[in-house]
């Protein structure tokens, strides 16, 4: 069985050896990639003062994968808005490798939740889509190669609508990867899937990354996908949204999702959500 | 578009509108028939002057003329209110300034515009090709902004996100994301700039379906010959029509599906 193959379902392959994920400095050591500070953002409905965000810290540091998890509507969309540049933050700068981020930035790249590909575009033209300045023969090569890397080929000529859902998204994630950004947002990129895709796109993700060794902020309202991707686990508050506990999540990759270590993580993220075990 | 292979499909696109065509053909046969009318012509009455029409070598010409006026009124509607609906879509402050005149202008009918377009223009060619574009150029600037309002904020921001330029963004992404949108517009203004043309043509030109009709009944009332282009101007607007559709769903299939 192939790597590739095998990491498709990184759950259920836990008899395979474990060198996928290659030894990585240890997380405390590695350095300040994103600083944000004092983040509040005050939207104006009306007459009234909407606080979506309220005094947010956040540090990411260079490699990390890390997940932001919270209630929906809680604000965690705007947070992601306002780190990519998309959004200014009514108090407060984020800073990326020192510098102010003052607006969205091709080495950044944003995977939407869905409709983020063109429909009127190919697979193959919708990764290429940010390479128009690379020459023809470079842009064909980065385009195979992605292509390849998400496992999308003999599909470079379909349109989206011709393809699944989870594999939009893979395309969306190779478009974002064909540019070498240095850091990845992802914006709830599995919630439209169905539970099996998102299993398996999630698998994908943690082989990409892994052999892309991107900084990632991943941002999801679904806990169990917080405890299978992060190295560090934020979770935040019902609006208006603050930053509740940063929780070091230190189980080994792959990680068993039946293991007594992976359920007591989960239940600690449950726990801090405020939410019951029991339903 | 599926093609129609079941049974069921198949009755629906073609049978049972063929059959509503003939018992309307029918019912005008027995109405003219059980009258006795000397006026009204009979189907068949009808069938041969379209005959007669060919055979004279006038109602192909008269077809490519009038098509020929709609297509450079809409052509130049086109050119106009396209960009200019785009950039209303686009430009807040446009939309405010403009859109109150063409709101305005809009409800106008280019029938009102006749005496107007002779002023300016004289008679022949120019005052009708004037009235079809002023026909088919509100319905474009409308659809053409409100297509700008269709197109997603994820892509826009996608755009951003890649550093596209101003222009890039409009070509590679606004452009053909509001073309869905647009193609319905100009699918709808094609059929007025149609409607348009007939009328127009009886203003003063000598040739055109339009022509056709206002001819026949003055010299000599030939209402078979009225009512056969009238059935020729039905016959071409339909024609339009569908090919519009076809170019539409062209790309909407491509576009819309993809959500």
């Amino acid at each position: 069985m192939s790597r590739a193959s095998y990491a498709l379902f990184p759950a259920l392959s836990l008899v395979k050896p474990s060198d996928v994920i290659a030894e990585a400095p240890p997380a405390a050591e590695r350095r300040a990639k994103l600083l944000a500070r004092g983040i509040r953002k005050v939207f104006r409905r009306g007459r009234n003062d909407v606080h979506v965000l309220e005094e947010v810290d956040l540090d990411i540091r260079e490699g990390e994968f890390m997940v932001v998890v919270g209630p929906s509507g809680c604000g965690k969309t705007t947070l992601l808005n306002i780190i990519a540049g998309f959004e200014k933050p009514t108090t407060g700068e984020v800073r990326i490798d020192s510098g102010l981020v003052d607006g969205p930035d091709k080495r950044r790249i944003v995977v939407f939740q869905e409709h983020g590909v063109f429909p009127w575009l190919t697979v193959e033209a919708n990764i290429g889509f940010g390479l128009a300045d690379l020459s023809p023969d470079e842009r064909k090569s980065r385009i195979a190669h992605y292509v390849k890397l998400v496992g999308l080929e003999g599909f470079e000529h379909a349109y989206p609508h011709e393809v699944s859902g989870g594999m939009k998204q893979r395309v969306e994630m190779a478009r974002a990867l064909a540019v070498r950004p240095d850091m990845l947002f992802l914006d709830e990129p599995f919630g439209a899937l169905d539970f099996i895709t998102r299993h398996v796109m999630r698998g994908e993700l943690l082989r990409i990354w892994n052999a892309e060794k991107k900084t990632v902020l991943f941002i999801t309202h679904d806990i169990e996908e917080s405890v299978q991707l992060a190295d560090r686990i934020v979770v935040m508050t019902s609006r208006p949204a603050t930053i509740r506990c940063v929780i070091e999540n230190d189980l080994p990759r792959p990680r068993d999702l039946s293991s007594r270590r992976y359920l007591e993580m989960r239940d600690k993220v449950l726990r801090e959500l405020g939410l019951a075990k029991e339903v | 578009m599926k093609p129609a292979t079941s049974h069921r499909d198949r009755v629906t696109t073609f049978a049972a509108p063929a059959a509503v065509g003939a018992l309307l053909v029918a019912l005008w046969h027995v109405s003219v028939a059980y009258s006795g009318t000397r006026v009204f012509p009979s189907p068949a009455a009808v069938g041969a002057a379209v005959a007669e029409l060919l055979r004279k070598g006038l109602l192909i010409p008269y077809t490519f003329d009038s098509l020929g006026r709609v297509m450079a009124g809409y052509g130049a509607a086109i050119a106009a209110g396209v960009p200019l609906g785009l950039i209303m879509g686009w430009h807040v402050g446009a939309a405010s300034a403009l859109n109150p005149v063409i709101q305005l202008l809009r409800p106008i009918s280019p029938l009102a515009w006749m005496p107007v377009a002779v002023v300016l223009l004289g008679v022949g060619n120019a005052p009708a090709i004037l009235l079809i574009g002023l026909g088919a150029f509100f319905p474009i600037v409308v659809a053409a902004m409100n297509a700008v309002a269709s197109v997603r904020e994820v892509h826009l921001r996608v755009a951003r996100n890649f550093g596209l330029p101003p222009v890039k963004v409009l070509l590679h992404v606004m452009m053909p994301a509001s073309l869905p949108q647009l193609l319905v517009g100009l699918r709808l203004a094609l059929g007025i700039a149609w409607l348009v043309v007939v009328a127009a043509e009886m203003l003063a030109i000598d040739s055109g379906l339009g022509y056709l009709v206002v001819d026949s009944r003055n010299a000599g009332k030939r209402y078979d010959l009225v009512v056969a282009a009238m059935v020729s101007i039905g016959l071409i607007g339909f024609t339009l029509d569908i090919a519009m559709r076809f170019l539409a769903r062209a790309t909407a299939g491509r576009w819309s599906k993809a959500v």
